[in-house]
């Protein structure tokens, strides 16, 4: 008996709290949602995974061939392809990897071949499966099929279905493709340091300065937003083509390129990085500021060692987003990338161009990579944030400097008047009769019916998806977060949820929608019933942009207290009640602006949707792609315009809407 | 009673349009045809088959093959009404079409028509391959128009030339296969090596090749002759250049797909496709239809185009495309900006 034992209890039994009727229904709604997170997110991922590993191969053995002599009598010895290329050393071993589509011709196995002798041939597969062509005709059976010489010259072999790395290799070992990965990290890096520059300055003069009409400033920074990434693609076709209005300011040099992309990028992301660094330069604590004043250091020295650590955090998301936004864009380059390759193009040549699924899923696992990565430092990074303002905090005012404000005055001006400029060229371009010979106005470009695309049906198919995605998306994201958010115990089940949620903002758009094809289009999918229809559209924008929006969720019911569920409970009152009368109401500003977040979005992916749309499902953005890629640029511009004037009508509306209901719901804020 | 007999008709009307309206049929159609000319096709074909609806699903002939492609193991479409040959003999060897002799087909050209017996596949039109010139921008680039596709490598109209990726559009590909089958498999990649240093882009579509010269954003894009003939049409200072060594062409033509649920109205559909007033509709647009002495001469197409049709091996084209593109794109895909 050691004294160890003696001062020590007996371990007693766990003591574990009872599920209530409450929790299980919890649990259970919170099953459901992860679930469907799984099935519209983690299977799609793990069926493109896998058909990356799924390699097309020539497998010689399979085959048997005899060979006449020159009266075409067979000797009956039967010739295995695999041991003939053994003898002569043809072909190699990375000859025999190919893709789906590949063929082999036979002939290369016999030198002494010639079309015109009168030596026959006698092919059959050996076993179940196997699969020759003469000519374009598909042999599977394991008859023998006799041919004359100049026949057997029109034999060749089809691959089959293996598994291994040999699609990686063969990526790697393509400098066309390879390229890419180079290219864009290199238009990421550059369009990053541009666009979270120019942010910067934007939200500083926006949130330090007293320079005049800021919310004007403010609207302005957001109109990206409301328009799909290859807009401005097309609005530089018309500053900067060969024919552009403004094509001398770029001495030369071409637009369509890094330069291009590059432009575009700042464009479309610059609300992005705005919004986040705006929000981090809104709060500081005044007293740094007079500590700095009262110890004598420059305004440029308070800049680096108070402003700028201020908004490390801010700067440091804003980056990562920006980078992750352009990596994984792939409108833009196709627009205006001209013959510099990026990834996300590279996917879309791989898939539509040539049908090689496999090598669009190779090269969609190295575009995840970059993201995961971007996306991974940035939590990090963001976990090591803590509270800036204390209690004790004085929020800072910015005094008035004629000088300063004057600059930044001019600077935001310089800032509103490039992207009110690249929307107002789009719209001028759609009005124009015949760039540059014909320049009477006329909506004829309006008539999207004679066009590609799908005419005026695809842009009323885009509202309509923009509008379910925004209610069946903000319901399932706004429940899901709030199961996750105020359900009891259960560490790991909601652990796991918040990893879920996470993940789509790493998955990039290309990609989520080639898993899409791999997982829904697959006959021995219950789901497949769903391919070719809106609910897939829904369905695969709604996961998506799930992230975002149950952050915004799970910020919003974060500032609800717990005690909210206790007292529903001492109350007898059932959660899923107190869910609708209590934290959806006051919850409302954060639900409206998922469902708004989520409909501008579904207006304008183009990424995630083009290779799962169908002709009842053709959308507006996904019109603007394909008006532009047959030459109709100026209608293409049209289509993007009017989808930037309903996100916008959108936009009214929902401030209206919010204006309203926070009027009525939300009174007792303000006491 | 005699009250009685316009409501009993009335009845019977009814019920007729009633089953009628059962009876319709609906044929999912995958097409590469040009947007702006489904609706009349339909129209044509309703006029004498109102029994039979037509769902069109249409892109861009690279779009269309990867989607039946895709589909393979699980077909969507029932008849497929205007694809490059060169992309229905891949489906072909994938064993995904439904042999079928049209009524009439006899009526047709022979080369318009697939080699087996029944046919997997009946030609409707050619599709030609040639150059657009803007005469406006050519002659503000100084640029002489060229006669050949050997007087394009002239270092003259370097960063003035455009063309469609093969690993994208069928046009290109047609370009590429026919430049391999006239200047051989050496002179062919010889003469497509000079060709590049010349080349300001590759498109993605082979329409913008032409739209892009129409618009005058490049001097001269090597698109096809339908497509600058409907742009000169529409007022753009074109002309169009047939190459004088011959220019490859590709033909639009019919299938029905294996396994579908709908093939009495398939059949149906593909007998209406070689008819002498389907031919006529696709003469509209095409100089060249399957039906011999058919075609109308087409506004604004070039002259002597049908003579420079090459002697195209289809077959060499469909069973030698994976290894071509591959080989275009390790030569040209990727390159660094030209300059």
């Amino acid at each position: 008996m050691s004294d160890a034992t003696l001062n020590t209890l007996p371990e007693g039994p766990n003591i574990k709290g009872k599920l209530s009727r409450d929790d299980i229904i919890m649990r259970a709604g919170m099953g459901v949602i992860a679930l469907y997170l799984v099935v519209t997110m983690v299977f799609p991922l793990y069926a493109m995974l896998s058909k990356s590993f799924s390699t097309y191969q020539f497998d010689l053995a399979t085959y048997e061939l005899q060979v006449s002599d020159e009266e075409g009598n067979f000797s009956g010895e039967i010739l295995n392809p695999l041991n003939l290329n053994a003898t002569l050393g043809i072909y190699g071993d990375d000859d025999m990897i190919t893709g789906s589509d590949g063929r082999l011709p036979l002939t290369k196995l016999f030198p002494d071949f010639s079309f015109r002798s009168t030596v026959k041939y006698k092919i059959r597969n050996k076993v179940e499966g196997g699969r020759f062509l003469v000519g374009s005709t598909l042999h599977t059976e394991l008859d023998w099929l006799e041919l004359d010489s100049n026949t057997f010259r029109r034999a060749q072999i089809r691959p089959v279905k293996a598994t291994g790395f040999g699609n990686f290799i063969n990526y790697f070992s393509t400098p066309a493709l390879f390229n890419s990965i180079k290219n864009s990290l290199f238009i990421a890096v550059i369009s990053t340091i541009v666009t979270v520059s120019l942010a910067f300055w934007f939200a500083y003069a926006l949130n330090r300065s007293c320079m005049r009409f800021k919310g004007f400033f403010r609207l302005v920074a957001m109109a990206p937003i409301l328009v799909p990434s290859l807009l401005p693609g097309i609005a530089l076709v018309y500053l900067f083509g060969n024919q552009g209005m403004i094509k001398e300011l770029l001495f030369g040099a071409s637009i369509y390129g890094p330069i291009g992309i590059v432009i575009g990028s700042v464009f479309f992301t610059f609300p992005h990085a705005f919004l986040i660094i705006s929000t981090a330069l809104a709060i500081s604590d005044a007293r740094l500021y007079e500590a700095a004043v009262s110890l004598r250091a420059s305004p440029w020295r308070t800049f680096w060692t108070v402003t700028i650590p201020g908004a490390r955090y801010g700067l440091i998301s804003a980056a990562f987003v920006v980078f992750n936004l352009v990596i994984t864009d792939f409108g833009l380059p196709k627009v205006i990338g001209g013959q510099f390759n990026v990834l996300a193009v590279d996917i879309y040549k791989q898939v539509i161009g040539q049908q090689n699924f496999e090598m669009g899923a190779v090269v969609s696992v190295v575009l995840v990579i970059p993201a995961i990565l971007a996306f991974g430092i940035d939590r990090m990074v963001q976990s090591k944030q803590v509270a800036l303002l204390s209690a004790r905090s004085v929020p800072y005012q910015p005094t008035p400097s004629a000088k300063m404000d004057g600059i930044f005055l001019a600077y935001c001006t310089g800032v509103a008047l490039f992207v009110l400029g690249m929307l107002a060229v789009c719209q001028f371009a759609a009005l124009i009769k015949f760039w540059p010979y014909d320049l009477n106005l006329s909506l004829n470009n309006y008539q999207f019916d004679k066009m590609d695309g799908g005419g005026w049906a695809s842009y009323f198919n885009s509202i309509k998806l923009g509008l379910i995605t925004a209610v069946v998306g903000t319901s399932i994201v706004f429940f899901g977060a709030y199961l996750v958010e105020k359900s009891n115990g259960f560490r790991i089940g909601r652990a796991l949820f918040q990893m879920f949620a996470m993940l789509p903002m790493a998955i990039p758009g290309m990609v989520l929608g080639l898993a899409y094809i791999f997982f829904f289009n697959n006959p021995a999918n219950p789901l497949n019933a769903v391919y070719g229809t809106m609910a897939i559209l829904v369905i695969c924008t709604v996961t998506h942009f799930y992230t975002v929006s149950h952050l915004t969720a799970v910020t919003a019911l974060k500032q609800m207290d717990r005690e909210f569920e206790s007292v529903s409970a001492s109350l007898k009152q059932p959660t899923l009640k107190l869910f609708g009368r209590v934290t959806v109401p006051v919850c409302l500003p954060s639900i409206l602006d998922i469902s708004i977040y989520l409909f501008v979005n579904a207006m304008t992916t183009v990424s995630a949707v083009v290779f799962l749309y169908s002709p009842k499902t053709t959308l507006a953005s996904i019109a603007v792609l394909n008006m532009d890629d047959a030459g109709d640029v100026a209608p293409a511009a049209a289509m993007g315009m009017m989808i930037f004037y309903t996100n916008a009508a959108a936009r009214i509306i929902h401030l209206i809407a919010s204006r309203g209901i926070l009027k009525r719901t939300q009174a007792w804020r303000t006491q | 009673m005699k009250l009685k007999a316009p409501i009993f008709a009335t009845l019977a009307a009814g019920a007729i349009l009633a089953t009628s309206a059962v009876a319709e049929t609906e044929l999912t159609v995958y097409t590469a045809v040009e947007a702006e000319d489904l609706a009349r096709y339909a129209e044509t074909f309703n006029a004498s088959h109102p029994d039979i609806k037509i769902n069109w699903v249409r892109d861009s002939t690279g779009i269309v093959t990867a989607k039946l492609l895709a589909e393979r193991d699980n077909p969507q479409a029932d008849v497929v009404w205007g694809l490059a040959a060169t992309s229905l003999l891949l489906l072909k060897s994938e064993g995904m079409l439904e042999g079928y002799a049209p009524v009439g087909v006899e009526k047709l050209d022979a080369k318009f028509v697939d080699g087996d017996n029944p046919p997997a596949w009946v030609g409707m039109d050619a599709w030609v391959a040639s150059v657009c010139y803007n005469t406006v921008e050519a002659e503000k680039a100084g640029l002489k128009p060229p006669t050949s596709w050997k007087d394009l490598t002239d270092p003259m109209y370097a960063g003035h030339l455009i063309m469609p990726n093969p690993n994208s559009s069928g046009t290109g590909f047609l370009d590429v296969s026919s430049w391999l089958q006239m200047f051989g498999e050496e002179g062919g990649w010889a003469y497509m090596d000079a060709l590049h240093e010349n080349i300001a882009r590759y498109t993605h579509s082979g329409s913008k090749p032409c739209k892009l010269a129409a618009a005058g954003e490049i001097p001269i894009g090597i698109s096809f002759a339908f497509r600058g003939a409907k742009s000169k049409a529409a007022g753009a200072p074109l002309e169009i250049i047939v190459p004088s060594e011959g220019v490859g062409w590709d033909m639009e033509a019919t299938a029905i797909v294996a396994g579908t649920a709908n093939l009495e109205a398939a059949k149906t559909l593909v007998d209406f496709t070689v008819t002498l007033e389907a031919n006529e509709m696709y003469n509209t647009g095409y100089a060249v239809v399957a039906m011999p002495g058919v075609a109308k001469p087409v506004e604004h197409f070039p002259e002597g185009l049908l003579d420079a049709m090459i002697d195209n091996d289809f077959e060499f084209a469909a069973n030698n495309r994976a290894a071509i593109l591959s080989e275009w794109q390790s030569r040209y895909d990727g390159k660094s900006d030209p300059k």
